[in-house]
């Protein structure tokens, strides 16, 4: 294995690691980070909100990885390029066979004589808000007289949001903007005069064309800033926000190139002039070029996440519209906002009343859009954006004229249009996701195509794209009913109904589908219990539920009996080997550490349960959307690591929730301490121990978009473990949409992780002790389905290939020896996998004598 | 296995159909002068209403179904959209005031009325006559 070294964890830090570990899936590279900041990263991006309501907690990147070593609080000192080693704060050499650098930016602060002082700030990391917070709380808790004021020192869109971080903070902003205007990056003279204006409506004072002279101490121990023009202002603290220099200096002390205006130059490969050793982000300058913004910090990172995995990435150009997020005030710019493009036209509307700026910037035959600048109403800004370089669909004053309404219609932009420019994702991309099915709300297209995660600001344009392609964002379980499962759950819960035919007939209409009918037999099984196959709810079960077993192509059955824990005795696997011998089953052991039996005909399966019954097992339910399996590590039993017994807490897991029926199949894991071999995070509720008790994650997933798990509480004892657990699943049951896992199940909710453990460790809603006793009358009315079936005649008569000749087996049933597996007749499409056989060396596996199979009983 | 009673006097056990329901009846024995066959399936009780039971019928798998007004229908077993034997094991609702069963499979949709595809009109599975002698369920050849 060969290790990757990487230097800062900032953003783009992450997601350089992120898209590396997602690419190697031969786990060929360790990754060691060597991080400044005593937190893993966070999204820096999103740092104000750190002064309202976000939490560290919120903002931390998710990621954990056994892979990944993190090492916080250690920065790199030194890098010995011919020894291909760094020196780390605390001492060490780390040696790497890659080296990427991604230590971001410093801010920059002008010689200005008392910026060293107390009460003078930046504003870049979240230890820095920190401070700034502490200060402000001081000086608002001694303000004498009236609010205090904090002077921020550069106006451009940073400059802009530490305003209002300081507003936020109960002090009243100054701002002060050497050039003439604010956001001369990005905003024209006309635009600038506007958002002066609305900045100050919003209690910002501007002062544009002065610079800082000197900042002293005043007898009270407060602050006086003396501007350029001698205005003196008092302040309680001091922001400087006066641009941001490359972290090159580790760089510059090897001698690496940088460029001119600093930044450590590399090519398009982001190789830089040492062998070995790369550079993203904003310490990056590609080509003589630095960004400071995130986006292009990402492309570099997965062109080196590329390169390392055998890949040929190459960061092209690079996305430099902003918009900005300063509550109450749009601005946005995007494209050649300045007309700097030969024989560019401007097209500008200033509607002082109506306090909105619009300037389109255009190719000389006014068809192509190359740039804009709009204030004080920038919804127009992603559908804009989208038509960048491309053919306008009209005339570019009706673009922008307020009376043109729904003018630029979002329909007409085209398939290439960047609507995410955080992730480079295309509106082509999603409406791709939105028809394939694969996502009908806003939270799955953020899950499945990662727009609108990073920024959030093309989150609205997300819920366009729904609408635009017909999508209705409707709750309806199906059109049976009107209500959504959550709703539908309710009133089963609170009427007491318990067959599907009163339902449907009190609150629904028609005679039901395959939509509904499962849904509330699911229901129907937790509020009601019973058997599946009782009455009338045999009628609703999905073609799995009512066989007890899992339906394959070719419409024979797979037998899953449980394994508590993954464990099994050696009889019990000779039970299981002779009943697939008998049968002739094609054996796999699964993920979730069991055994699958596949090929069974639907008259088989009595006779298979018969036996496995016989031999102590019972149903595993890997049928149903309910729990399937906790799986385990060794722990403290076998593992000289472990700290706790994961193992038989793994099995009581599971025969507590066993036969849980949920809105999807539910997974668990439990590892014995934090090395994480069972893989605890990837499921819905996975359990890492730790020296005194156990951390609870809630909310992996694999699948289509696997997530990590979160963190919902630490150092639990088995009590509170297992109780938070018992009503995080029934509040689930309870609150989930149909077919919805854990993950979009949280990401739904408002407030989400965060609101789910208020409902379940603080019972913010006061439903605790009722999600208790559905626990409880689960865990009491529990019986195995199968060892139920096998000994009622009526159920047992289901069990037939046709009613009218029991003992024909269906014709249409056949299996072949495909390479020495047993599988059905009629063989799928796909790529050949006799490696012998494609000339790639290694065993010719196409000899079908070598597995022998029992005949088919 | 074949039961084949061509005659029109004996005693039909038809089934109570509701009087809401408007459409025609698709249990009406066919020509007896056709010579078409019938093939017992179970008696009556045997068949939960919307679950569905499979029948060999001359050598060929029939899914035979029993809606909640009590009308009978019959279509081939096989989903033309997997080729597997299994459209009896679907679940019986209606889609739009269509009585339908949809495939375990892949859930596509067939009416019980006519064998179509509700996804794909040019999809069809061929339907039977059913009908109830004495109490037993019989299907005649499609
Ligand atoms: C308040 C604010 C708002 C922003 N808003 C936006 C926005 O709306 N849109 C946008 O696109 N961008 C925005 N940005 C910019 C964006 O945050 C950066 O472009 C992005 O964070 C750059 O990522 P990076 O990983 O290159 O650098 P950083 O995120 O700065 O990470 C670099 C990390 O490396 C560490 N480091 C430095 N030197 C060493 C060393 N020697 N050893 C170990 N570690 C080291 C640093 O401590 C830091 O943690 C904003 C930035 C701020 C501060
Ligand atoms: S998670 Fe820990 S206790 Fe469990 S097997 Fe791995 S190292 Fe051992
Ligand atoms: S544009 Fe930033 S998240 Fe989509």
């Amino acid at each position: 294995m060969k290790t990757v070294v990487v230097v800062g964890h900032g953003m783009v830090g992450h997601r350089f690691v992120e898209g590396l570990r997602r690419r190697d899936t031969g786990d060929a590279w360790r990754v060691v980070v060597l991080a400044q900041e005593n937190r893993p990263a966070y999204d820096r991006v999103a740092l104000s909100s750190y002064v309202g309501d976000a939490s560290a907690e919120d903002l931390t990147l998710d990621g954990h990885d056994p892979l990944v070593e993190l090492h916080l609080d250690e920065p790199v000192v030194g890098i010995d390029l011919a020894g291909r080693t760094v020196r780390t704060g605390k001492g060490r050499d780390v040696a790497y066979d890659e080296l990427v650098l991604a230590t971001g930016s410093v801010p920059f602060v002008p010689p200005v004589p008392g910026r060293d002082q107390d009460g003078v700030f930046v504003y870049r990391t979240l230890d820095d808000l920190d401070g700034l917070r502490a200060a402000a709380e001081e000086a608002t808790a001694h303000a004498g007289a009236g609010r205090r004021a904090g002077v921020v020192v550069g106006g451009g869109l940073l400059g802009l949001e530490a305003a209002n971080a300081l507003r936020q903070l109960g002090l009243s902003p100054h701002v002060v903007e050497m050039a003439p205007r604010l956001m001369p990056v990005q905003v024209d003279e006309g635009g600038g005069a506007l958002l002066a204006r609305l900045v100050s409506e919003l209690g910002l004072r501007v002062h544009t064309g002065v610079s800082t002279s000197s900042i002293a101490r005043d007898h009270r121990g407060g602050l006086t800033v003396t501007l350029s023009d001698g205005t003196e202002l008092d302040a309680s603290v001091v922001v400087f926000s006066a641009g941001i220099r490359p972290a090159d200096a580790l760089a510059r002390e090897v001698g690496l190139e940088v460029g001119e205006r600093g930044g450590v130059l590399v090519d398009e490969r982001c190789r830089t002039y040492a062998e070995h050793v790369w550079a993203i982000g904003e310490v990056a300058a590609v080509k003589g070029r630095t960004y400071g913004l995130v986006a292009p910090g990402y492309a570099m990172a997965e062109v080196v996440a590329e390169r390392l995995t055998g890949g040929e990435g190459r960061f092209t150009e690079a996305d430099l519209s902003t918009k900005l997020k300063l509550l109450g005030v749009d601005v946005a710019s995007f494209g050649d906002a300045h007309a700097t493009t030969p024989g560019a036209l401007e097209v500008t509307l200033n509607d002082p009343v109506a306090g909105t700026y619009s300037k389109l910037v255009v190719s000389d035959d006014a068809q192509t859009l190359l740039g804009g600048v709009l204030v004080g109403d920038a919804s127009d800004y992603e559908t804009l954006r989208g038509f960048l370089g491309a053919t306008l669909p009209g005339d570019p004053m009706s673009l922008i004229a307020p009376s043109s309404g729904e003018a630029v219609g979002f329909e007409a932009l085209p398939d290439g249009a960047q609507i995410c420019s955080c992730n480079a994702v295309t509106k082509g991309a999603l409406v791709e996701a939105i028809s394939s099915g694969e996502a009908t709300t806003v939270p799955q297209l953020k899950a499945c195509t990662r727009a609108g995660t990073t920024c959030g600001s093309c989150v609205p344009t997300l819920a366009k794209v729904l609408t635009s392609c017909g999508v209705e964002v409707s709750k309806a379980l199906c059109e049976h009913f009107v209500q959504s499962r959550a709703e539908l759950y309710e009133i089963v819960m609170v009427t007491g109904l318990t067959t599907f035919s009163a339902i449907v007939e009190q609150y629904g209409t028609g005679r039901g589908c395959d939509v509904c009918k499962p849904a509330v037999a699911s229901m129907l099984a937790t509020l009601a219990g019973g058997h599946v196959l009782d009455g009338e709810s045999a009628a609703l079960q999905d073609t799995n539920d009512h066989f007890l077993a899992n339906l394959q192509r070719n419409g024979t059955y797979s037998v899953v009996p449980r394994l508590p824990g993954g464990e099994v005795t050696g009889e019990g696997l000779i039970a299981i080997g002779s009943v697939a011998k008998d049968f002739g089953l094609y054996t796999k052991i699964t993920g979730g550490q069991r055994i699958d039996m596949f090929g069974a005909r639907v008259e088989q399966l009595p006779a298979i349960w018969k036996r496995l019954v016989d031999a102590g097992f019972e149903s595993g339910h890997a049928y149903g959307k309910s729990l399937r399996t906790v799986k385990s590590c060794v722990g403290t039993d076998w593992c000289r690591y472990g700290v706790q017994d994961s193992v038989g807490l793994a099995v009581a897991l599971e025969l507590r929730y066993r036969g849980l029926r949920s809105p999807h199949k539910l997974k668990s894991g439990v590892s014995g301490c934090a090395r994480e071999c069972a893989e605890a995070r990837s499921k819905d509720f996975g359990i890492i121990a730790t020296e005194t008790g156990w951390n609870l994650y809630l909310g992996g997933n694999g699948g289509f978009t696997p997530r990590h798990a979160e963190l919902i509480a630490s150092d639990l004892d088995t009590t509170t473990l297992v109780r938070t657990i018992d009503r995080f699943l029934m509040f689930y049951v309870r609150t989930a949409d149909r077919l919805q896992r854990t993950a979009p199940w949280i990401e739904s909710l408002e407030g989400g992780i965060d609101h789910l453990r208020d409902v379940i460790m603080s019972d913010s809603l006061g439903i605790c002790a009722s999600l208790d006793e559905q626990m409880a009358r689960h865990v009491a009315g529990y019986a195995d389905e199968w060892a139920a079936v096998l000994d009622d005649p009526d159920k047992l008569e289901r069990f037939t290939s046709f009613v009218n000749a029991p003992g024909v087996p269906d014709p249409t049933i056949e299996f072949v020896d495909h390479l020495g597996r047993r599988v059905p007749a009629g063989m799928k499409d796909g790529q050949p996998t006799d490696l012998a056989a494609l000339g790639l060396g290694g065993v010719p596996i196409t000899d079908g004598a070598r597995i022998p199979m029992g005949a088919p009983a | 296995m074949s039961h084949t009673d061509g005659s029109p006097g004996m005693s039909l056990d038809v089934v109570a159909q509701p009087a809401k329901d408007p459409q025609p009846k698709p249990v009406d024995p066919p020509d007896p002068a056709s010579g078409t066959g019938w093939t017992e399936v179970c008696p009556l009780d045997r068949l939960q209403p919307e679950r569905g039971v499979c029948a060999l019928v001359d050598g060929e798998p029939v899914a035979v179904f029993r809606t909640h007004d009590d009308r009978l229908f019959a279509l081939h077993n096989v989903d033309p959209f997997s080729n597997a034997s299994v459209l009896s094991r679907g679940i019986v609702g209606d889609l739009g005031g269509t009585p339908v069963v949809a495939s375990p499979l892949y859930k596509q949709h067939f009416s019980l009325e006519s064998g179509t595809a509700l996804e794909d009109s040019d999809v069809v599975v061929a339907t039977y006559p059913v009908r109830v002698v004495n109490g037993t369920v019989e299907v005649g050849r499609g």
